[in-house]
């Protein structure tokens, strides 16, 4: 038979949003807080930077890690911001997106059978990329009592301390949760003493409120078993130049080159240039898109309680994570107000255990059409419950 | 501090209601309303305008940048000056400048004859001014930090993970 498609590919199922998707394209005056990418251009200097390349003829393959100059540069950038401590030479790697790069992880150190722990709920690329690695998915859920913070009571509910390795995303997508060095310390006392690999996606660690992000491989023994993602879609606004990146000591990321070699080579040569000048020069249109977002959390997270729907204080990231009302399932409520008000929001489930009965909100949109959509789910609100 | 904060709102968009700023900030709405009538009692802020694209109008708007060079004597300083043509409602703008010129003077008129007229009849004639070099505004792209193009289009999916 042709195109026997792999047990892999089959197990997983077609994504959760797609439904949704087509009802969405029904109407024209769909207001979308369903978006998990900046509504912000790549600062201006950043784009000038790739076009000056492209005008410079400078189209050809990179080194597989990705050119010198922007893994010095990004060694820098986490030194100073995050207080991470990576050799440019063999311990960091850019990659087509923080997805490949986690893709990578997984196939670099999953083996069939291996079991890979993810804090959920969570970005959806995970749970797949370890199916598709040959893994075994357990999930851990998180609960709004916790603030959706990974706990050692719900690691060890969840049976974590079998795990292979341990997923987590903080700042958080889908709910906006972050995690401080006091909350980090027990998961990566439980780490350590379980010999769990930790693989950090800290794509948000920039959109952090009120505080500073840490990293997990900055506490004690962590360096050594854990691989940080991060890249520059949301925080320099460059989703469609495809660049992110990994860190990790040597062993983890030469695996983790060995594949990408064969199956990309290098990252895209046009965003290695513009993020090179990204982290040279936009520090200021960072600053003042981080400082943007935080307005919107703000209004976003006073409308909700406004409203009356239940939300806790999400402080990373560009999303909250309202509870739907009583009696509501996610599904129902997200499809409604779709359907009637036109508002776009992403039901919780879609994004693994934990998420259920709530929204992903993304405020990655213009106040106006914050404003405007809030209203409308206010009268949602209004006229259904 | 939360003055300069509601300040940075106001100059993103004066409409802004103080519930809307007080719900983006860690301020109660009376502390909003407080703060911006601080800011116009103190004379910080001195009025709100709407920001216009007349091209996007049928009626005509004639618009000009007057470059202006004037000669000062014991009795007669900038400010005297300066005093004198702000007072003229055809006059919008009025900067002392670094350069080639010293005032920079925006006018506005219903007709290229009205403003030209008002120039040559009540702006030369001030006898300090010696010179004046009149540009007529041909189109604008950008006022007061807002494009006048016609925006690029939000191209993003309306679901993304
Ligand atoms: C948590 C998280 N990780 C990774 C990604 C993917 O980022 P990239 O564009 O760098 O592949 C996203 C994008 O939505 C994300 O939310």
């Amino acid at each position: 038979m042709p195109f026997d498609l792999s047990d892999r590919v089959q197990t997983v199922p077609p994504s959760g949003i797609r439904r949704f998707f087509e009802i969405a394209e029904e109407r024209d005056d769909v207001i979308s807080l369903g978006v998990g990418e900046p509504d912000f251009a790549t600062p201006w200097a950043a784009r000038d930077a790739a076009i000056a390349s492209l005008e410079a003829g400078k189209t050809s393959y990179t080194a597989n890690r990705g050119k010198r100059e922007l893994r010095e540069r990004i060694a820098d950038y986490v030194a100073d911001g995050f207080g991470l401590d990576y050799d440019p030479a063999d311990e960091i790697i850019v990659t087509a997106g923080a997805s490949e790069a986690v893709d990578l992880a997984f196939r670099a150190l999953v083996d069939p059978g291996d079991t890979v722990a993810i804090a959920q709920p969570s970005y959806i690329s995970y749970e797949p990329g370890v199916i598709f690695a040959g893994g075994e998915v357990l999930s851990v859920p998180t609960s709004k009592a916790d603030e959706f913070t990974l706990t050692v009571e719900a690691l060890e509910a969840a049976g974590a301390d079998e795990a292979d390795l341990l997923v987590l995303c903080y700042p958080n997508n889908p709910t906006g949760a972050v995690m401080s060095k006091a909350e980090l310390e027990p998961v990566a006392e439980f780490a350590r003493e379980h010999d769990l690999t930790v693989l950090s996606d800290e794509i948000y660690a920039e959109l952090t409120y009120n505080g500073s992000h840490t990293s997990i491989a900055t506490l004690e023994g962590m360096r050594e078993r854990t691989i940080v993602f991060n890249g520059f879609s949301k925080a320099h606004a460059m989703t469609g130049l495809r660049l992110g990146y990994a860190l990790g000591p040597a062993k983890a990321i030469n695996a983790m080159n060995k594949i990408h070699q064969y199956t990309m080579l290098s990252a895209p040569t046009t965003a290695q240039h513009a993020a090179i000048e990204a982290l040279d020069s936009c520090d200021e249109e960072v600053r003042e898109m981080v400082a943007q977002y935080d307005r919107r959390r703000q209004f976003v997270l006073s409308r909700f309680r406004e409203i009356g729907l239940d939300v806790f204080e999400a402080k990373g990231a560009f999303y909250c994570f309202p509870e739907v009302p009583d009696g509501w399932t996610a599904e129902e409520f997200a499809e409604g107000v779709l359907r009637e008000e036109g508002v776009a929001v992403v039901p919780g489930d879609v994004f693994g255990a934990g998420g259920e009965g709530h929204l992903r909100v993304s405020y990655a949109t213009g106040l106006n059409d914050l404003r405007e959509a809030l209203d409308r789910i206010e009268t949602f609100v209004e006229e259904h419950v | 501090m939360s003055e300069r904060e509601v300040l940075e709102l106001l100059r993103e968009n004066a409409r802004y209601s103080t519930a809307d700023i007080a719900r983006m900030t860690d301020l109660e709405e009376d502390e909003v309303a407080a703060a911006i009538d601080n800011l116009e009692a103190a004379g910080v802020v001195r009025g709100y305008q709407a920001v216009i694209d007349w091209d996007e109008l049928e009626e005509e708007r004639v618009r000009a940048e007057v470059e202006l060079n004037v000669r000062l004597d014991r009795e007669t300083g900038y400010d005297d000056i300066a005093e004198r043509l702000a007072r003229f409602p055809e006059v919008t703008a009025l900067r002392l400048v670094s350069g080639d010129y010293d005032f920079d003077m925006e006018v506005e008129g219903d007709s290229i004859r009205e403003v030209s007229q008002f120039i040559s009849e009540k702006v030369a004639p001030v006898p300090e001014i010696t010179q004046t070099v009149t540009h007529y505004v041909m189109t604008s792209y950008k006022e007061n930090g807002i494009e006048f193009g016609d925006g690029e289009e939000d191209d993003r999916l309306s679901y993304t993970p």
